[in-house]
């Protein structure tokens, strides 16, 4: 047992950790007008975490805290991605909840406590450390989608969210309760070895992992787990959609990495089958039940189970081309949904939530820019070349058809063909539909005009850096596929 | 000595009736608060159970964290039905249905 | 002849081309004297080059070779090539000659015309495109001048495109050129198949071993040489308007009569006869496909010129007369005397255009009248035009001397000699058509130039010659209708004029058994022989009679035509619907075609695709969407138990004990 512990590679956390501490007391003796403190004081602790972490990026993986938590290229690159997505998330969000009342410091501390979670899930080598920022991350949410106290919607949502989550966690403890039993260690590189000498078939083993992946599917939002998804998208307020839409589900992915990939890559053959099943499911519910949609954010959310599906195929191809490819797509997913969520957000004014289609008609006569904006972002959602939307569909279908399984990436692009229905049909409601009458003009904050255009124009305009950021994700899944205890 | 299987059985069965719990309760919400407790305790079970049989203490410093993180979760489960009722002025799970389709 | 032929070579057909490019994009800025200017200067160079090869190529220096690759695709390659021997010379003289002729006769009959350049532009484009399918070395290049010369022909025919009958005309020419071309294409297909080449010298160095296979079809064996040679001769049959697919040429007369010269007469529709004598290595391989060309070609001969008789229009008249020497040339192909086939095509180029732009004469002179019935009494305003007429008709009815003489009874001999199956017809049926030749040729002459004028009286008053660029090509076109058939008779017909250009085997050789007749005697006295033997002979006596006919009909009792006609209303009504041809294709063809169309648009389209596959698929995704969304009821327990029932459905699947 090591006395000393390195607390190097945890930086991060620590300090976001930290800072949202400070904040919390910051903010209870900050004055009202005096809010934007805490937002500046977030926004800067969540750019110094990325700085850190972009530092301290390298191919060989660290170990420390009695190998329970684990500094490698995969960790790196989540940790990065999710405190990129949540400073933008916050810009977003910022105005939309000053006009709202809901302009609490709570909201930041709450947020960055979900960072953190998010940052120790991603980092987590042991079950213990898996489970703490997991149930980090879920309880922050469940405040944040409540944090609207007054709307009858918001808490609705919120019920929902935590019960059916608290469920989820309920399930992922006891299929990590059965692999301990079995295994007889929490350690996650520990665990994979002793799966490995064991037979396939144990039936103990199958039970174990069901529960764990069946709690996975919950948090991704995979059909038949997914009914939390759209109730918690549409009534959340847009402020905590965004964030929920995006970070977490990239920290979704590096759960399913570290458990089902660094854990249990040997039961590969067993979960395979299971993943096809709800990653055929998800494409094809949440692509059809989308098109019935006329609430925005609904629609939006029956996408983003269609997309889990989507990457859920990368990861059943068992290559490491399939999981890079699953990365970049959560990652492509996470810009996409953020600039989706956000431009509902540039949308709405104080009391007006422009969160139905029927919002969006004539876009294009009342504002030429957004509409252009929201055309590149659906056409990036739907997958048409050249957005980076196109791009990780593509890469998710080639690794399926590396492995054979021609069959799924058929039925894939069919129900996307299926899918690109509800996101041209947002695009012909902007261009030829004809705008309501007396409907006011687009107000929005400079910071916030600038990162949507931003966002919307990066579908496009990432394209020359494709190649790099696919080969950073094919480092950081190589990092997880030959990390070993040191 | 009380086999191992025992246990399990038990961590099994309290699992099973919270699970049921909450898809059968109908008409409070404080019900399906008190079974995802009974959830995590069933999941207790089986930790302390495989600990004491692995001889492994790991086990139960990991039933430390979650009866934690239980609490927690109380709390907050408690928090938002509170402010659901200063909403809806009900705890009746069927009126929880404006969100749907 | 030069240090480079290759260059002359190239030349002869690329002039033209430039010419024509220049004359049609810059027509507006050179104006009319500049367009034709460079026309006529580029074919005047390509004529005389042609000269210069010609002499080259009786010299003895043939040339077979490809100029440009264009691609390799499968093995095969794709050329511009040039075959370059006694055959391809010939057409290229008469080709070039004849097209100056009308290019300068153009200046004359087209003075008036709005669309002066685009004529000039297209007749030397057609130039370029006719060279380049004489000059070929492969099938490919042959296609590409195929096909171009049937779009120039449609472009010309349709050139007063304000004019809807020359629309139709035109349409229709393009339209059954197109039947023709399927078969034509098909041929060329089997050839790649059969040979691996496109090349003439390959696969007429693989005819003779490829000879014995064959496939079954309906029932039987067929070779595949034979097969090859009945498609390309279905690409002939279009080309060269033969029965069935003739129906396009009459109606091509809405064209301005130089192009009915050139085109029609002279060249295009020549075309497919030179590519079946082109093509005799393969065709003497197969008895069947000489056979039905000679059928064929005789039931054309005989029965177009029958049409002849009855017609008002003067092109008509021609026209029909060229379908009928048209068949009378695919006759002696048939009968393997392919020189024959191939002199009389050029004694028929020299006095069919000759016909035509004399009838073109005619016409300007009468202010663009071309009824028969309204001319009359034309000798002696326009000797001229009569006198060349006159000699024209001599060529064309076979007056012994001239150059139609020397031709047609060469075939008439070779048919007669022939022992393919199908001759005894054949013979018959040219034999017959002399007759009907002279008659008709004589009542066009009779019509128009004896007799009482019958035009209004302010035409009788303008009624001059034509001006010096239309009767000069007249008299230029006049000379070698007397001579070529004299002077070319003992080298094409008995001696080695076209070498190996035109193969025949021995036991089809009919032109050495005629040959054989005329044992001792060679030139001078071999044409006196033939002469004086010509008098004598059958075909003599029967253009005699037809002319003393004709001279009765519409001299001396000019009231009798009138009175036949009603004596023989049916058969007068038959010829009158030209057999029922256009008449029969507008039904089973256009109309079926067109219903055919009708139903697949509007089941097939309409209702199956976009109403079905289409517009079915979408609303039973949306209808199953609507159903589904109902899943999401909104009540936890809802939810919770979907979940459960995800969780038992993994197990049940997956634990397998």
């Amino acid at each position: 047992m090591n006395t000393a512990i390195n607390v190097t590679p945890a930086i991060p956390e620590i300090v976001v950790f930290v800072m949202a501490c400070v904040i919390l007391v910051v903010d209870l003796y900050a004055a009202k007008e005096h809010r934007v403190i805490s937002y500046a004081l977030t926004l800067t602790t969540l750019g110094v975490a990325m700085l850190i972490s972009l530092y301290s990026f390298s191919a060989d993986p660290v170990y420390t805290f009695n190998n329970m938590f684990i500094d490698d290229a995969l960790s790196d690159v989540i940790k990065i991605a999710v405190c990129g997505i949540t400073f933008l998330v916050l810009i977003y969000a910022r105005e939309y909840i000053e006009l709202r009342g809901l302009y609490q410091g709570e909201y930041f501390v709450l947020v960055l406590f979900a960072v953190v979670g998010m940052m120790v899930m991603a980092s987590a080598n042991h079950f213990l450390v898996l489970y703490l920022g997991l149930e980090l991350l879920s309880l922050c949410l469940y405040s944040l989608v409540a944090f609207q106290r007054d709307s009858a919607l918001a808490t609705e949502a919120a019920m929902k969210y935590f019960v059916l989550g608290a469920l989820g966690s309920g399930m992922m403890l006891y299929g990590m309760s059965i692999l301990y039993g079995l295994t007889g260690t929490l350690d996650i590189t520990e665990v994979r070895q002793a799966v490995g000498a064991m037979p396939l078939d144990n039936v103990a083993l199958i039970f174990g992992l069901v529960f764990v992946l069946v709690s996975l599917a919950f948090k991704l939002g995979a059909v038949p787990f997914h009914m939390w998804v759209p109730d918690v998208y549409h009534g959340a307020s847009t402020s905590s959609t965004v964030f929920i839409g995006t970070a977490p589900k990239i920290a979704g992915f590096a759960i399913v990495i570290r458990l089902l990939i660094g854990g249990l890559e040997d039961l590969h053959g067993a979960w395979r089958d299971m993943v096809i099943i709800l990653s055929l499911l998800s494409i094809a519910i949440g692509n059809l039940i989308a098109i019935a949609q006329s609430n925005l954010k609904r629609m939006l959310a029956y996408s983003a189970i269609s997309h889990m599906g989507f990457m859920l195929l990368g990861v059943l191809a068992g290559t490491p081309n399939g999981y890079s490819a699953a990365l970049f797509y959560i990652l492509a997913y996470a810009l996409m949904s953020l600039g989706g969520f956000g431009m509902i957000i540039v949308l709405s004014r104080a009391g007006f939530e422009a969160d139905e289609l029927a919002d969006l008609k004539g876009l294009n006569q009342r504002n030429p820019w957004y509409a252009l904006l929201m055309m590149l972002l659906m056409v990036s959602m739907a997958g048409i070349p050249p957005t980076i939307g196109f791009f990780a569909k593509l890469s998710v279908i080639q690794a399926i058809i590396e492995v054979n399984l021609v069959w799924l990436a058929v039925v894939a692009v069919l129900f996307a063909v299926v899918g690109a229905y509800y996101y041209l049909r947002v695009i012909k409601l902007m261009y030829f539909d004809p705008p309501d009458e007396g409907v006011a003009s687009i107000e929005a904050a400079p910071d916030l005009r600038v990162v949507m255009g931003l966002n919307a124009w990066a579908m496009v305009l990432l394209l020359p850096w494709i190649g790099p950021i696919q080969r950073v994700c094919l480092t950081a899944v190589a990092s997880v596929m030959n990390g070993f205890a040191s | 000595m009380i086999p191992l299987s025992h246990y399990l059985i038990l961590g099994a069965i309290l699992f099973a009736l919270s699970v049921v719990g909450i898809f059968l309760n109908r008409k409070n919400v404080v019900i399906l608060l008190m079974a995802i407790e009974l959830l995590l305790l069933a999941v207790n079970v089986n930790f302390v159970a495989f600990s004491h049989y692995l001889q492994d203490t790991a086990g139960q410093v990991f039933v430390f964290f979650i009866l934690t993180v239980a609490a927690a979760e109380s709390a907050i489960g408690l928090a938002i039905l509170i402010v659901l009722f200063r909403n809806r002025r009900s705890i009746n799970v069927e009126d929880l249905d404006t969100l749907k389709g | 002849m030069f240090e480079n032929m290759k260059l002359v070579y190239m030349a002869i057909p690329l002039s033209c081309l430039v010419a024509s490019v220049v004359a049609g994009i810059f027509g507006r800025k050179i104006g009319r004297a500049g367009a034709h200017t460079i026309t006529i200067l580029a074919v005047a160079i390509a004529f005389a080059l042609s000269l210069v090869v010609y002499v080259d190529v009786l010299e003895g220096n043939k040339f077979n070779g490809s100029v440009y690759t264009w691609m390799v695709s499968g093995g095969v390659p794709f050329e511009i090539g040039f075959l370059i021997d006694e055959l391809s010379a010939t057409m290229m003289a008469v080709v070039s000659f004849v097209s100056l002729m009308v290019h300068v006769y153009t200046i004359g009959y087209m003075h008036d015309d709005p669309g002066y350049q685009r004529f000039f532009s297209y007749i030397s484009l057609f130039t370029f495109s006719m060279l380049m399918l004489v000059m070929s070395n492969n099938f490919l290049q042959l296609f590409f001048g195929w096909e171009a010369v049937g779009l120039m022909s449609y472009l010309l025919i349709g050139f007063w495109f304000d004019r809807e009958s020359a629309i139709a005309a035109s349409l229709k020419a393009f339209l059954v050129n197109r039947v023709g071309d399927l078969g034509f294409l098909l041929g060329i297909a089997a050839v790649v198949a059969l040979f691996g080449s496109l090349d003439y010298s390959v696969v007429f160095a693989g005819a003779p071993g490829a000879a014995s296979k064959s496939f079954s079809f309906l029932g039987g064996e067929m070779t595949w040489i034979t097969a090859i040679c009945l498609l390309l001769f279905i690409g002939a049959m279009g080309k060269s308007a033969q029965v069935p697919l003739h129906v396009w040429l009459p109606d091509s007369m809405e064209g301005p009569t130089p192009i009915s010269a050139l085109i029609h007469a002279a060249t295009m529709v020549t075309a497919g006869i030179f590519m079946v004598a082109r093509m005799s290595p393969l065709y003497e391989l197969s008895e069947t496909a000489l056979s039905v060309v000679m059928v064929i070609g005789a039931i054309t001969a005989f029965f177009m010129a029958l049409i002849g008789l009855v017609q008002h229009d003067i092109k008509r008249v021609v026209a029909y007369s060229t379908l009928s020497q048209l068949g009378y040339m695919m006759v002696a192909l048939g009968a393997s005397a392919y020189a024959a086939g191939i002199f009389h095509l050029v004694t028929h180029a020299f006095f069919k255009a000759l016909l035509f732009l004399a009838a073109g004469s005619v016409i300007i002179a009468l202010h663009h009248q071309q009824d028969m019935r309204a001319m009359g009494g034309l000798r002696k305003p326009m000797p001229i035009t009569y006198l060349t007429a006159v000699i024209g008709t001599l060529a064309l009815v076979g007056f012994p001397g001239f150059a139609g003489f020397f031709s047609k009874d060469a075939i008439i001999e070779a048919v007669h000699l022939s022992e393919l199956p199908g001759s005894g017809f054949a013979f018959i049926a040219v034999t017959a058509g002399v007759f009907v030749t002279a008659f008709y040729s004589f009542r066009l002459l009779f019509l128009t130039f004896h007799g009482r004028p019958r035009m209004d009286q302010e035409t009788r008053r303008h009624v001059k010659e034509s001006p010096w660029v239309v009767w000069v090509p007249l008299v230029l076109l006049a000379i070698p209708s007397i001579l070529a058939g004299a002077w070319y008779f003992e080298p094409m017909l008995f001696g080695n004029f076209f070498g190996e250009s035109l193969k025949v085997l021995p036991e089809h050789d009919t032109l050495a058994k005629l040959a054989a007749k005329h044992p001792e005697a060679t030139g001078v006295a071999l044409l006196w022989d033939v002469i004086v033997h010509g008098f004598v002979s059958p075909p003599t006596w029967l253009f005699l009679a037809g002319s003393v006919l004709a001279w009765v009909f519409y001299i001396e009792k000019p009231e009798l035509p009138e009175k036949i006609v009603k004596r023989f209303g049916v058969i007068h009504g038959v010829l009158m619907n030209k057999y029922g041809f256009d008449e029969a294709y507008n039904v089973v063809f256009a109309r079926g075609t067109r219903e055919v169309g009708g139903a697949l648009w509007k089941f097939g389209d309409a209702t199956l695709i976009d109403g079905w596959l289409v517009n079915g698929t979408a609303r039973i995704v949306g209808w199953v969407s609507s159903a589904v969304r109902h899943i999401q009821t909104g009540y936890v327990y809802h939810y919770a138990f979907a979940m459960i029932i995800g969780l038992f459905l993994l197990l049940t699947l997956f634990l397998k004990p």
